[in-house]
């Protein structure tokens, strides 16, 4: 078929047919009822059982939290109504009275006790919520609206923390993760009340008539789950659903001329950059132009560094690769969060001032260099690492690209097997504040540091820094220590910064969703416009 | 006939055990699962509880061994993701698979046999040179860019058809299907004419073939010659005798498109297990894919099986004991 | 007309004066145009293949040919370099016709190599099986019947999944899908061979077996086999753009069709049809080029079908 006749086709048959097909196709969801696309799987209905952000998304309908955080990832009051430090090492929560389970039972301090005890204790968790809750290590109820944390030491991050733990009834401490899926533990005290789960297919939920909070619009929501991109898409084209996540940046052109459907958009609080192995002396994969492994690591050289980072064209990869959907990062969490500096701005693209560099460290005619990524893992992970390659090649690297499913690169690139010499990798501040990718990446690796630090950068002055705002609990203090701490690590380029990704949903014409920073995709926040 | 049958179930045990094996081995060497599941924002000590916490670190015979204990007890392991019995997750998909094989199946003989016998009849005629050219379109049609093609026409610029997922169900005679509702028959066309079209070309040529042969024996001559309608001779005599061949094939059909619905699972985010062995795999899921594997390899012993005896009656020159071997 | 094979000793025909099977084989061929058109399209898209390097626009693979600027235009459109896209160009600006051409190379490249390995694991089992009979004939002919019994696509897919990703691995599982059925053929027609007389007089000439089987019932087995193996190159190719549809097939490195097609998946939608839809043609016209070819040769060669 040629494309002409393609489009003369297809054009003519959807003037025709759109406004008569689609009252069917939304025909079985009636006005009060509401049906999703979500982009990723949930694995649980569990609130505790595995550590993912797409099962807090969906933990977030039915459960609350004591704090919450808003579309910016501010924290702002859930079940408690107030929190603060008594002293250095005591945090005492006031929670909201006339709060009712969705089982009729009320919310008190016995039930915050209860989720704490739950949070280490579920089985078979392959990745759990403790992190989160093990800075606590004494509590104290005052009466039952009124609950004290200690912590060993001074832990400004208490409340952030607790702003990821969903408040599970005193009833089910002990309740099973199946109880959770089955529906039969699964009381919270949020929006929606629970009705159906079918893994891998959907969840259903009801809107909680009673919720302490504002009533959602909607008497019932659906959230399918449509990992596949495209399917997705169409999914919303079609009017099977009503909104959905993740729109992907190949279709957001198409859909923002679309008449049926509304865009919304966020930057978010993910950094997608290149880890760089500045730690060994000898590194796999930066080799000599006949493929021999270098004897010095090149990459051990901040000016080397600072050279690939000049060489990245970062506007083209937003604008063309992410087709705007993605702004060009000079820090590793974007402007407006949390300890993020203002002073970070994204390295300008300067193959001259790269190739100057080089020779200054000793590599004018470059050199070999494989760099790796995954390829199922971020909005088009693959390729902005392909569209790096030619890049590094212009300043004189040899550069091949490897990408793989992120279950061999994760499993290859990471602690303890650190395969790879210089790997593209995101990272999301679940806490909305700049100590999260500094704790997780650019600190040097140790207990409770650098967890995902794949390129083992160290430098004494970032850890100090960083640790020193760790044990800050003065809120512009700590900021401002965190905007240090980040400056000095950049300026060492401990990681290449690529950009902060734009977080786009879809609607149907008609509603409107309020977007939000974390990714989360809430039925709350979905409202008919006008 | 019990000996057969006695023997096959014991061939597949071997086969099963080995598979297994194959897929401990392969998957360990693959990667780890927790560098997948766990959460980015983890330590090492969060890490190692997961370890612990899933048995991954026990030796992996240790690991294989308490594998076969438990499948002796009908247990085949908890999924790493779901923490759910991996049985019960494959089992909850497998109706959903069933139905869209089921009416893949039904779609291919009710279209294909009677292109095929048309073809077969009058070999010669313009349209059955349309369908045998048709048919080997049909086959050589990528099924995952014809799946595509169709959502973009039907459901996205027609907007006749839902693009993605499973309609409502309802429970006929206690089983649970989508086939029976208006809503689960417009959300099953598309998926069940993308995955058909390999198995109608093929059914469509199968028929022609039996069609042509069958056309030049003596019975078909006889029969003309004792003065029955040409429509009654293909219909009732050639048709019959065409249907043993066909049995056979659709039979072993069903488990190729159980197997291929993979695919079309993928592009119609269809919920069966074609989806979830996908995600198993990328997740490194070890104890859903080994329960798969053992799930769907049953399945065909079982449909093979099953088409042997059902060929042995159909057909009294065939019997079972030559596949000895 | 009955299709005579070589060993079956001709009969003078009429017409030709130099009457040779192969001739006859030809004319037999030659009867069917589709066939034809299929022949000579598939001699086209190797040469194409074969000559990528030197007839592309672009070498899609050389990191420094590449500039993303250039990404996305429609078929027409003009690069910075001042050549014309003539199918447009992918996100990462890579011709597409060029892109085409390379992918032709490596879908025929696993295809026809995977075949040919496979081909001759299957054959030497099939010989072996057939001339040694007894047990261990039947224990490789049950070894066979068990492989063939599953899905195609399962095997790869449970391979793949323990194997992991890579080229090469690719074309193991392909590999270990097909071998059965050129095993069972090359089995099935040695069984038939070795009862004929020319057999049983080179066995009494002496001859080894090794020589008995590979001199004398090997090449008389070949037409059946050339049918199994026109279609599984088919198969192999179809089968490998969709394992790299699914995710699980080559790495991105050896861009085939069906890894382009998978590629531009995502823009459908968006209205950039070319980046998928090219490709997808490419291997439309590639496999059903070889069917028809397959078609034919199964009629030809097939004494039992009669025209």
């Amino acid at each position: 078929m040629n494309r002409m006749s393609w489009r003369v086709l297809a054009g003519a048959f959807a003037a025709a047919m759109i406004s008569i097909a689609n009252p069917f196709a939304i025909g079985p969801a009636g006005a009060q009822d509401l049906t999703i696309g979500l982009g990723a799987n949930v694995t649980s209905i569990d609130p505790h059982f595995h550590n993912l952000s797409p099962n807090s998304n969906v933990a977030t309908h039915i459960f609350d939290k004591l704090i919450d955080q808003d579309e910016q990832q501010k924290l702002v009051p859930g079940l408690a109504t107030e929190w603060k430090s008594l002293d250095d090492t005591t945090w005492e929560f006031k929670l909201r009275r006339g709060v009712k389970f969705h089982d009729g039972s009320d919310f008190t301090a016995d039930d915050v006790v209860a989720t704490l005890k739950r949070v280490p204790w579920v089985p078979n968790s392959p990745s759990s919520f403790r992190i989160y809750t093990q800075a606590i290590t004494a509590h104290e109820i005052v009466d039952p609206f009124t609950i004290r944390f200690k912590t060993a030491a001074p832990y400004p991050l208490l409340p952030t923390d607790l702003s990821t733990v969903f408040i599970v009834s005193k009833k089910n401490e002990q309740a099973p993760t199946g109880d959770f899926n089955n529906g039969k533990a699964a009381i919270g005290t949020g929006p929606f009340k629970f009705v159906e789960y079918v893994p891998g297919d959907r969840i259903v939920v009801t809107r909680n008539d009673a919720y302490w909070g504002k009533k959602p619009e909607w008497a019932k929501a659906t959230l399918k789950l449509i990992t596949n991109n495209s399917a997705r898409v169409a999914a919303l084209l079609a009017g099977d659903v009503q909104l959905i996540e993740a729109v992907p940046a190949t279709d957001y052109a198409k859909l923002k001329t679309n008449a049926n459907v509304a865009l919304s958009q966020i930057v978010g609080n993910r950094v997608i950059y290149l880890h760089v192995d500045s730690y060994r002396d000898q590194t796999p994969f930066a080799t000599d132009k006949a493929g021999a492994v270098l004897p010095n690591n090149p990459l051990k050289d901040a000016r080397v560094r600072k050279a690939l980072s000049k060489a990245i064209n970062r506007p083209a990869i937003s604008e063309r690769i992410m087709e705007g959907l993605a702004i060009p990062a000079g820090g590793v969490l974007a402007e407006g969060f949390f300890g993020s500096s203002p002073k970070l701005k994204p390295e300008a693209y300067d193959p001259e001032g790269a190739r100057k560099l080089l020779t200054e460290a000793g590599y004018p005619n470059g050199f070999g260099l494989t760099i790796h990524g995954p390829n199922d893992r971020y909005p088009n992970d693959e390729k902005v690492l392909q569209a790096v390659g030619p890049m590094f090649n212009r300043i004189g690297i040899d550069t091949k690209v490897v990408t793989q499913p992120w279950a061999t690169f994760a499993s290859q690139g990471s602690a303890p097997n650190y395969a790879y010499s210089l790997m593209l990798v995101g990272w999301g501040a679940g806490t909305g504040e700049v100590s999260s990718p500094l704790r997780s990446l650019l600190m040097t690796v140790g207990p409770g540091r650098g967890g995902s630090n794949r390129g083992r950068y160290s430098n004494a002055k970032v850890d100090e820094l960083t640790n020193q705002a760790l044990a800050t609990v003065d809120d512009a203090k700590r900021d401002k220590l965190l905007q240090e701490a980040t400056e000095v690590a950049m300026a060492d380029v401990g990681l290449i910064p690529l950009h902060y990704q734009i977080n786009v949903w879809g609607t149907r014409k008609g509603l409107t969703y309020k977007p939000r920073a974390d990714e989360y995709t809430l039925a709350m926040s979905v409202s008919r416009s006008n | 006939m019990t000996v057969f049958i006695i023997r096959r179930l014991m061939q597949t045990a071997i086969v099963l055990v080995v598979m297994s094996m194959i897929v401990f081995v392969g998957v360990f060497a693959i990667g780890d699962p927790t560098a997948i599941l766990i959460s980015a924002d983890s330590d090492m000590i969060e890490r190692e509880r997961a370890i612990a916490a899933l048995g991954l670190d026990k030796p992996l015979w240790e690991q294989y061994l308490y594998f076969v204990g438990g499948a002796f007890r009908g247990d085949l392991g908890k999924s790493f993701v779901f923490n759910m019995p991996a049985l019960q997750l494959i089992l909850q998909r497998l109706p959903a698979t069933l139905e869209l094989a089921f009416a893949a199946l039904v779609i291919a003989i009710f279209v294909g046999v009677p292109l095929g016998m048309y073809a077969g009849y009058r070999p010669e005629s313009p349209v059955s040179k349309a369908i045998m050219a048709g048919s080997i379109l049909g086959f050589s049609l990528p099924t995952f860019w014809v799946g595509l093609m169709m959502i973009m026409v039907f459901a996205v610029q027609l907007g006749w058809l839902p693009s993605t997922g499973r309609g409502h169900t309802a429970t006929v005679f206690g089983v649970t299907t989508s086939l029976v509702t208006p809503d689960g028959l417009a959300h099953v066309l598309l998926p069940a004419v993308n995955l058909a079209l390999l198995k109608l070309s093929l059914v469509c040529r199968l028929a022609r073939a039996g069609m042509r042969e069958n056309m030049l024996m003596d019975y078909v001559k006889f029969a003309r010659a004792k003065g029955l309608t040409a429509r009654r001779v293909v219909m009732v005599h050639v048709f019959k005798n065409i249907l043993i061949p066909l049995v056979t094939v659709t039979g072993l059909e069903l488990g190729n498109l159980i197997a291929f619905s993979v695919v079309t699972e993928t592009v119609f985010a269809w919920p069966g297990m074609g989806k979830l062995i996908i995600d198993s795999i990328n997740n490194l899921d070890r104890p859903v894919i080994v329960a798969y594997l053992l799930v769907t390899v049953s399945m065909f012993v079982f449909i093979n099986l099953a088409v042997d005896i059902l060929y042995s009656v159909l057909d009294p020159r065939v019997r079972l004991s030559e596949a000895k071997g | 007309m009955a299709t005579v094979l070589p060993h079956e000793g001709v009969e003078s025909a009429p017409v030709a004066p130099v009457e040779t099977p192969w001739r006859r084989f030809a004319a037999d061929f030659l009867e069917s145009p589709l066939a034809v058109a299929g022949l000579v399209v598939l001699l086209l898209i190797v040469g194409i293949a074969l000559v990528a390097p030197f007839i592309s626009p672009q070498n899609p693979y050389d990191l420094n040919q590449l500039d993303i600027m250039d990404g996305n235009l429609p078929p027409g459109a003009k690069s910075a370099p001042g050549y014309i896209y003539w199918l447009g160009s992918d996100d990462q600006g890579r011709d597409m016709l060029s892109g085409i051409f390379y992918g032709l190379r490596i879908s025929l490249g696993v295809g026809v190599s995977s075949a040919v390995l496979a081909l001759a694991i299957g054959l030497t089992v099939g010989l072996f099986a057939a001339y040694a009979g007894g047990k261990v004939e039947g224990f490789l002919m049950r070894v066979v019947d068990i492989q063939l019994s599953f899905p195609a696509i399962l095997v790869a897919l449970i391979l793949l999944a323990v194997l992991g990703e890579g080229t090469w691995k690719v074309i193991a599982a392909l590999v270990t899908v097909q071998w059965a059925y050129y095993a069972r053929t090359v089995r099935g027609t040695a069984l038939v061979e070795r009862r004929k007389e020319y057999i049983e007089a080179a066995l009494c000439l002496g001859l080894s077996h090794r020589r008995v089987m590979f001199r004398h019932l090997l090449p008389n087995c070949l037409p059946p086999l050339i049918v199994v193996a026109t279609v599984q190159v088919a198969h192999a190719i179809a089968l490998e753009a969709t394992l790299s549809f699914l995710g699980i097939g080559l790495p991105i490195t050896s861009p085939s069709l069906g890894l382009l097609i998978a590629n531009g998946f995502e823009y459908l939608l968006s209205g950039k049809y070319w980046i998928s839809f090219f490709p997808g043609v490419a291997l439309l016209v590639t496999i059903v080029s070889i069917n028809l070819v397959g078609d034919q040769l199964r009629d030809v060669l097939n004494p039992r079908l009669q025209k």
